[in-house]
């Protein structure tokens, strides 16, 4: 409503111009003359391109009119046209969540198998339009500031942390922050001058860099109990945010565990965490209503399942944060990978990308 | 109807083109890419820009020149809306592209039906139950007799009354059509099923009307009465033009109809075979390809229902090859030949089958009077 309201003040006659142009969209007329014209869908177009690392590309968007801006550390689901086909998948800014013109900047590792990011990389130029969909996630500071924070990174997991970063440097902040990254190589940390100028311009934030394969960071090797009593001996009384590939976030939860200090711990996982399902346990039919197909249970996720049987569901990260392929289960039994949480109720909204089957399941899909 | 006139195949035919055309159907579905979004934005523009131009000539409708070339343009733009665009948009043609612009569940045309609703009757009945008598809805839409398994019954004395009413008020004829009047004068669906496709009905018809019958001529001031008739105008050409098209798509002569029994534990090469022996294409240039949304390639339409249309014309030679090879007729012909067809026969079913009809026993029992052929006995 007050978006609506928002959007009233803001163009006057829409209301009129809408009733004019029903069925379609005012956007599907305005996007003709140009994609950045439209009103309702939120866009972003890359103003420039450049590749700090050899692997990774940083993009900076201008978005349209409607975008409201993010916090630090949350994600923005992306849409990239590749041949014909939107991809949707979920980036972390990686800047300062106050900036006056509304850019933000995008990192993005080619991945070996990352359709997206392995075109991002080679294709990405200045003019290219992007669907944008509004922030989401809940890794983020609290309003209060707090007096002391643990930043700690792995590999492209950075991003939504060198947001914090840049945050509450460009917020003034004065309490104390520790900013540890692990990477390859120093060759393999994105961000790599703007970290150190950071560090040198604001006393109170301390720039760790860890190599696991070479020697000559501050430190060195994968997360250890030690490494965090180098980087923050304070970690118990302090709030620490975490980002990074799976081996990294295991092995930090089981220190922080071990120190009693897991509740200090806020994480985001950016890689899919390798989804083990007991395939011997599988049993039942999977019923996709609305297709009119079905297929016995493979234990895979519901997702999966429905793209064997040759359905196109939609979906975004496949991690289950997006929400992107939520669907109605009809009935039956589902249970969530990443916390074995059973969902019973009939005719409830799933996310498919987490769920899998036990027993028998009729999808609306 | 059912005659054994039908081109018998066996078990193993039947699965062999079963495969024949699942390796076409995978062939084209593996080449889908950004040459078919590029095709379906080319001709999203073409018709916003006949669109935008129609209502803007239509801003001097007084002017008849300008009234003449508002009317022409806005004619054209609602039939490319509705039928390259938004029939098979609606299909699920693109929704390959997971563009929710180009997504059947979103999409809707400048027509009064509800897309939700029509998805259903058509999508899903039509498609699915094509040409089987008493499943197809699509024979007769319920008002006419379009096959001769319909048994005569007087009403359909006034059969070409009605078809030209249809005809005239096509896209409402479509939208009452989602209601099933017939089953709910049947009883086989009860008044209180229909709340949501009358809810649609009703918003979807509302913003349609204010749109071309109030907004629009008000927007023209003084001009109001000549804007609105250009409009009408506009929205009955689309009217005929869609009619006759989907008329010629399956009612011509040499159409099979379908009985359930035929139809029971259909395999998949079965299903093929009642697709291309139920449907009819008219021949034609590109242009008019694209005028009738490439349901001038109703057979190759029918068989690869969720493919985008512009591929109907690339395959068209290799389905009309596979027919060949399973001695299946193809059915095709211009538009006059292909009209005529479909008129004679809506005549012709307005009467009782003895005034037309051969005998069901065996032959030479008819008597044959000034062309008409009697059944004896």
């Amino acid at each position: 409503m007050t978006a609506q309201m928002d959007r009233k003040r803001r163009i006057p006659g829409l209301r009129l111009l809408e009733a004019l142009a029903t069925p379609h969209s005012i956007d599907r007329y305005l996007e003709l003359v140009h994609p950045m014209l439209t009103i309702r869908e939120l866009r972003g177009e890359v103003t420039s391109v450049h590749r700090s690392t050899r692997d990774s590309v940083t993009l900076t968007i201008r978005p349209t009119r409607r975008w409201r801006g993010f916090t630090a550390g949350q994600f923005i689901r992306v849409g990239v046209l590749i041949d014909g086909v939107r991809h949707t998948r979920c980036y972390s800014p990686a800047t300062s969540q106050h900036s006056a013109d509304g850019r933000f900047e995008l990192t993005v590792k080619a991945h070996d198998n990352g359709r997206v990011s392995r075109w991002l990389h080679a294709n990405a130029r200045p003019g290219l339009v992007l669907q944008l969909a509004p922030a989401e996630g809940e890794f983020t500071l609290p309003a209060a500031r707090p007096e002391k924070v643990l930043l700690i990174s792995g590999g492209s997991g950075i991003t939504p942390v060198i947001s914090m970063l840049r945050t509450l440097c460009a917020e003034g902040h004065t309490g104390e922050v520790v900013f540890l990254h692990y990477a390859y190589t120093e060759a393999d940390v994105p961000y790599l001058a703007q970290l150190r100028e950071l560090a040198g311009a604001h006393p109170n934030v301390r720039l760790l860099l860890a190599y696991t394969d070479v020697e000559g960071g501050d430190l060195h090797g994968f997360f250890t109990e030690e490494h965090l009593r180098a980087a923050a001996p304070w970690f118990a009384d302090a709030d620490t945010y975490l980002c990074g590939p799976p081996g990294l976030m295991a092995g930090a939860r089981e220190v922080f565990t071990a120190l009693g200090a897991a509740h200090r711990l806020r994480t985001e996982d950016f890689a899919p965490a390798p989804i083990t399902v007991d395939a011997e346990d599988a049993t039942g039919e999977i019923t996709f209503g609305r297709s009119g197909t079905s297929a016995a249970n493979t234990g895979r996720t519901l997702l999966e399942q429905a793209e064997a049987a040759g359905l196109k569901p939609e979906y975004g990260c496949r991690m289950g944060i997006c929400f992107t392929c939520t669907s109605v289960k009809t009935s039956g039994c589902t249970r969530d990978v990443r916390n074995g949480e059973l969902s019973t109720d009939p005719d409830s909204e799933i996310q498919i990308c987490v769920s899998v089957p036990v027993g028998d399941v009729e999808l609306d899909i | 109807m059912s005659t054994p006139k039908k081109p018998q195949l066996t078990p193993q035919q039947f699965e062999e083109l079963g495969r024949d055309l699942d390796a076409l159907r995978q062939r084209l579905l593996d080449s889908l890419g950004e040459d078919d979004r590029k095709y379906i934005y080319d001709v999203v523009k073409v018709q916003r820009a006949l669109e935008v131009a129609g209502r803007g000539l239509l801003m001097a409708s007084s002017f008849p020149p300008a009234w003449v070339a508002g009317t022409v343009a806005l004619s054209l733009s609602k039939i490319i809306d509705n039928m390259e665009i938004g029939h098979n948009v609606m299909h699920g043609q693109y929704d390959w592209m997971r563009d929710p612009a180009m997504n059947s569940k979103m999409f809707e045309w400048d027509n009064v039906a509800p897309g939700e609703n029509w998805k259903h009757s058509h999508n899903y009945i039509h498609h699915t139950y094509t040409n089987i008598l008493g499943k197809d809805r699509d024979i007769g839409y319920g008002v006419l007799r379009m096959d001769e398994g319909q048994k005569w019954h007087p009403y359909y004395l006034g059969n070409p009354a009605y078809a030209f009413a249809l005809m005239v008020f096509f896209e409402w004829g479509v939208m009452l059509h989602d209601l099933e009047v017939d089953n709910l004068r049947t009883g086989r669906k009860k008044w209180s099923e229909t709340a949501g496709v009358r809810r649609r009905m009703w918003h979807k018809g509302l913003k349609q009307v204010l749109k071309d019958y109030v907004l629009f001529p008000a927007l023209t001031g003084p001009q109001f009465v000549a804007t609105a008739t250009a409009n009408a105008t506009a929205n009955l050409v689309r009217n005929i033009w869609a009619f006759s098209i989907i008329f010629c798509g399956h009612f011509p002569t040499g159409v099979e109809s379908f009985t359930e029994e035929e139809t029971k534990d259909e395999t998949r090469g079965e299903w093929y075979y009642r697709q291309m022996l139920g449907s009819a294409n008219i021949s034609g240039s590109p242009l008019f390809h694209i005028m009738t949304g490439n349901l001038s390639h109703q057979i190759e339409h029918h068989l690869f229902p969720d493919i985008p249309a512009r591929r109907y014309p690339q395959v068209a030679g290799e389905v009309r090859a596979i027919c060949e090879k399973y001695g299946l007729p193809y059915n095709t012909g211009g538009l006059p030949k292909q009209l005529a067809s479909v008129a004679a026969k809506i005549f012709k079913l307005a009467l009782p089958d003895k005034f037309w009809a051969k005998p069901a026993g065996p032959r030479g029992r008819t008597v044959s009077k000034d062309g008409r052929t009697l059944r004896v006995a």
